[in-house]
């Protein structure tokens, strides 16, 4: 008795065939869908924009002549709101997830917050604007500063530096646990010496690309009342203040044409940053790929 | 020439069985029960293990053997559902005294496992892995430990040359000498080794029994094997676990030549396991 019929099969065998190269196509048209729709993107706004860059543009704050916008305010903000939301949310992140995986005992308690914190990565960033306008503007009466929308951008951006974090250090082979254990290392030691060294790769791409999200965000500062033209430098954390993302958004909305392309000139600067933070991502994780 | 003649103090050391049995106790377990969950996988063992020998422990696969000897290091607390019952006695202190860390313990004791398991740092730093957590940071102190765990553990002449390599990229065989070296660092009393050689080649497994050989002098040894062999070429003495008893522990002679129980025959000939 057997019970593969080999004729029936060499006969369906085309039809099988030409099943697998129809989704080949599909598949194949669904990739390309994507990267023409980030071609004319990027066209556009290339060629709209990069008549705006210069170094002047670099230089100079926003005015009501598109000719003389500058981005100065904007960049010096962004930059000003990442040296408080990368100390924070790596912190903040890295910590907890070293808690979460490493020293934390497994109970219905800990397994609920792991659950939630995948589920808080999905909450809008409106929600967390709020919640930054609320707790840090409000309440600690930090207002609309560089303190208050890093601390919500911090916020905003933990649960992924965390489940990043978390994944990077559940990588690590308790082999190399037990074998540090087992000459006397304390928990601490461990974690030091064995865990972080062999994870920190992975916890860094993780940051990064949550840092790229917290420097193109823009809902949280709208709710937060962030202002979208400022003539002066921020003077410290406590500094009003006005971002990237908040200065496009600005350029957008006005009803002279001129300023879209002013507009498209921030965005490539914005995207070129994007870009340069994600690119070191891909460098630390080639570079340190494979390590066991 | 010389090998073949043997000097009249070797002949000596031949007669030194009695002698032996007043070697003093590392290790003496008093009633131990341990149970993951509700499965109870070590029932009232008690053993009592000499200074200065290799202690073999054989058994089909779930007997606990690997169990055993993860408990000697309090290793096995590392999963949660364990519990244990009785006292194991580390030259004269109850390793589960509330008292005992678990650190402190683990100095003394170091152990080598199934699966090499060297850190993916440098050999040097593997080796000095151990010394530094135990708080030495001289140079100099660090470079005269690494040689001579490497020594110890006869791969020095294979990496002497290369200690600022990835262990990574050495063999099997290589990487488990450097985990006993790893392990010598902390100058260790005992050497827990569970399955050590399941993993390796012949060659590499021949080098690693050899090693024991040596190694006996300055430490005392308790292997886990399920090679019956292995058991026989290197051990002093042999405990046959089965269904997480103890079913014989005697001289390894005695057991592999002219054992007690009928069930310890049935496994070392081969009958079953």
């Amino acid at each position: 008795m057997r019970y593969i019929n080999h004729e029936e099969v060499a006969s369906k065998t085309k039809k099988r065939l030409t099943k697998n190269t129809i989704f080949k196509g599909v598949f194949a048209a669904a990739t390309t869908f994507g990267l023409i729709v980030l071609t004319i993107l990027l066209y556009r706004i290339i060629t709209q924009g990069s008549g705006y860059i210069s170094l002047d543009f670099f230089t100079s704050f926003a005015s009501r002549i598109p000719e003389n916008s500058g981005i100065k305010a904007a960049i010096a903000g962004s930059i000003y709101l990442m040296l408080v939301v990368a100390p924070v949310s790596m912190f903040l992140g890295v910590g907890t997830a070293i808690y979460l995986e490493e020293y934390a005992t497994k109970n219905r308690f800990n397994t609920f917050i792991k659950i939630n914190i995948s589920n808080l990565a999905g909450v809008p960033s409106v929600v967390f604007g709020l919640l930054g306008l609320t707790i840090f503007a409000r309440f600690f009466d930090l207002g609309i500063s560089i303190l208050a929308a890093g601390l919500t951008m911090s916020l905003l951006i933990l649960p992924i530096i965390i489940v990043a974090s978390q994944e990077a250090i559940r990588a690590v082979p308790n082999e190399l646990r037990e074998a540090s254990f087992a000459m006397g290392a304390t928990k601490w030691q461990t974690i030091l010496r064995v865990v972080l060294p062999a994870s920190i790769p992975g916890i860094l791409t993780g940051s990064i690309l949550a840092l790229s999200r917290a420097i193109g965000e823009t809902a949280p500062l709208v709710v937060l009342g962030i202002p979208t033209i400022l003539m002066f430098m921020p003077d410290g954390l406590l500094s009003t203040f006005t971002a990237l993302p908040m200065q496009i958004f600005d350029w957008t909305k006005r009803p002279q044409v001129e300023f879209h392309d002013v507009a498209a000139g921030g965005i490539i600067v914005l995207m070129a940053l994007l870009l340069f933070m994600n690119s070191i991502a891909v460098f630390i994780r080639n570079k340190y790929q494979n390590r066991y | 020439m010389t090998t073949t003649i043997k000097p009249a103090s070797d002949v000596l050391e031949k007669k030194e069985p009695a002698v032996k049995s007043n070697k003093a106790s590392v290790y003496k377990t008093n009633q131990l029960n341990l149970w993951y969950g509700s499965n109870h996988a070590l029932k009232n063992i008690d053993l009592d293990i000499k200074e200065n020998e290799v202690t073999a422990i054989i058994g089909p696969s779930g007997c606990g053997k690997s169990t055993f000897i993860k408990t000697l290091n309090r290793m096995i607390e590392t999963i949660p559902s364990v519990k244990t019952s009785g006292e194991i006695i580390y030259r004269d202190r109850n390793i589960f005294s509330k008292k005992y860390q678990v650190e402190e313990l683990r100095t003394k004791v170091g152990m080598v496992f199934q699966k090499p398991n060297p850190f993916p740092k440098s050999i040097y730093e593997n080796i000095a892995y151990g010394p530094r957590i135990h708080g030495i940071k001289n140079k100099k102190t660090l470079d005269e430990i690494v040689e001579k765990s490497l020594r110890g553990a006869a791969i020095w002449d294979e990496v002497k040359d290369r200690l600022n390599e990835n262990a990574y990229g050495l063999s099997g065989g290589q990487q488990q000498r450097i985990c006993i070296a790893r392990c010598l660092a902390i100058e260790p009393d005992v050497i827990l080794m569970d399955e050590p050689t399941s993993a390796l080649d012949p060659i590499s497994t021949l080098k690693v029994e050899e090693l024991v050989q040596n190694l006996k002098k300055e430490y005392s040894i308790i292997i886990v094997t399920h090679n019956m062999q292995q058991a026989a070429r290197i051990s002093d003495k042999t405990a046959f676990f089965l269904n997480g008893e103890v079913v014989e522990y005697d001289e390894t002679n005695k057991i592999f030549s002219n054992p007690t129980d009928d069930r310890t025959e049935d496994y070392i000939s081969g009958r079953f396991g």
